[in-house]
């Protein structure tokens, strides 16, 4: 089982869970994993289209998707898969 | 950053930088380099004040400040910078005095003023190293396309509540090959709305402690040349697991800024690119006054609040709790045949409130209250707790 780690700000999508477990094989199938189990998480990951939202990274290992297969991305049972939203401080 | 070896010190300052000079790796060398450098801080608050403090106690010779804020107590949690007698006074004159104490072998210039479109470039081309520590997207893109467009090094820290993220954008490695930037990570903002505001979404006061000091490290590295620095890489950590993770970024052929074909020759509006100005249907207000009067009369009316619990228990005005995430799965406590006033800390969450409860259900007697429960303060209960 692959790990996906949940950044804080979607935590509360997740029961405030840090780390979750997905059987998937591939990025796409991870994506859609995740928004089953948890459908708010849907609207923070994609867009209208279904497409991964442009102020949202994923990570495979070290590597970015969008330098990997995209979507397609294989994902192994020790792979670390981490999601990156963008944040702009919010201490004003 | 040239003409370095005409640089000398005075016998205080080799004392000051003795730690610095005898590194190896460092030496007299990276100590002349940082005092021959420029570097502007944008935003003096959380990320700001660690990266200041730091940067002047290390001895860059010129540090440029840009913020156009005063310091407010709520600030004090985490802008080290700032003592109590500072409160409403101007931030960079505020940091100015602290750096000056610290550091009199160093020169500080200040930018009291936003950063816009119409001012950055003008602000922004006498430096050589940008260090960005600001608090929203609009500047974090205007920062980020003035340095592009500029060819200056931008060290990028972020932070939200538990998180930080740091970087360094747009520097050249010792092949002369530019490094991606923040358009390369994040081609586009995320539309307002759907990352909570800063009142929602809060800090740990300590994170960007360690996130503006990583950025000073950056920023040092940056002009010394001393070490590996992030260009190429995008550095993440999470203060609740204490994981760190650094991710390797690369430039995109379809950046609009620089990428095959750019489409970006010049600063844009950065609100309307991230969508801050989009046109809002307007909704129905009540002023804390009119509000006061409806009381005095007796008129029957219901109010919601809809911050969070621990807000409410720091001071509140006897509403009745629903917050913000839940007003949806609580629309069937919310009455339809009287005047609601729905209020939060300011005004801005009770009015996507009334929003999302039109557009769903269709109600039309909801009154937001206007500057909410701080303007209540103000103007009709001064003796209650603001913060």
């Amino acid at each position: 089982m692959a790990t996906v780690i949940i950044p804080t700000p979607l935590r509360k999508f997740t029961n405030n869970t840090a780390r979750l477990e997905v059987t998937a094989d591939t990025i796409d199938k991870t994506v859609n994993e995740l928004t089953l189990n948890f459908p708010d998480l849907k609207k923070h990951l994609l867009d209208e289209q279904g497409q991964i939202r442009s102020f949202v990274n994923i990570f495979v290992g070290n590597d970015d998707i969008r330098n990997l297969q995209q979507g397609q991305t294989a994902v192994k049972a020790d792979t670390v898969i981490s999601i990156v939203p963008a944040i702009a401080g919010g201490v004003a | 950053m040239s003409n370095n070896n005409s640089v000398t010190f005075s016998k205080e300052e080799l004392a000051r930088y003795n730690r610095h000079i005898i590194i190896p790796e460092f030496g007299l060398e990276a100590q002349q380099k940082l005092k021959a450098a420029k570097v502007l801080i944008v935003g003096s608050g959380g990320l700001g004040s660690p990266a200041l403090l730091y940067l002047a106690a290390a001895g860059v010779g010129t540090i440029g400040i840009v913020d156009f804020d005063v310091v407010d107590d709520s600030n004090l949690q985490r802008q080290v910078l700032f003592g109590v007698e500072a409160i409403g006074k101007p931030k960079v004159e505020e940091a100015k005095k602290r750096l000056e104490a610290l550091n009199p072998h160093i020169k500080i210039i200040l930018h009291n003023t936003q950063l816009t479109s119409q001012n950055a470039l003008e602000i922004l081309k006498d430096y050589d190293v940008v260090a960005d520590g600001t608090d929203n997207f609009p500047t974090r893109y205007l920062v980020n396309d003035a340095t592009v467009l500029l060819g200056i090094p931008n060290v990028f820290a972020s932070i939200f509540q538990f998180e930080g993220q740091v970087s360094v954008f747009n520097q050249r490695n010792e092949k002369g090959e530019l490094g991606p930037n923040y358009r390369d990570l994040y081609p586009t903002p995320p539309p307002p709305g759907l990352v909570p505001s800063c009142a929602e979404g809060g800090v740990l006061g300590v994170l960007p402690g360690i996130i503006g000091s990583l950025q000073a490290l950056e920023t040092i590295k940056v002009i010394t040349g001393v070490g590996d620095t992030l260009n190429g890489r995008f550095y993440h950590f999470d203060a609740l697991t204490f994981e760190s993770r650094t991710f390797n970024i690369s430039r995109r052929d379809d950046n609009p800024i620089n990428g095959k074909n750019p489409t970006i020759t010049a600063l844009i509006d950065y609100e309307q690119f991230c969508g801050v100005k989009a046109v809002e249907k307007p909704i129905k207000e009540i002023t804390p006054e009119e509000l006061y009067n409806l009381q005095v009369k007796g008129e029957a009316y219901q109010i919601i609040d809809v911050r969070e619990q621990s807000e409410y228990d720091i001071v509140n005005i006897g509403a009745e709790l629903i917050p913000l995430s839940t007003v949806s799965a609580n629309a069937d406590r919310i009455s339809r045949d009287q005047k609601v006033i729905v209020h939060c800390k300011m005004g801005g969450r009770s009015a996507k409130a009334i929003r999302e409860l039109e557009e769903k259900f269709g109600f039309d007697n909801l009154y937001n209250l206007k500057g909410g429960i701080l303007a209540w303060i103000d103007q009709v209960q001064p003796e209650l707790t603001k913060y």
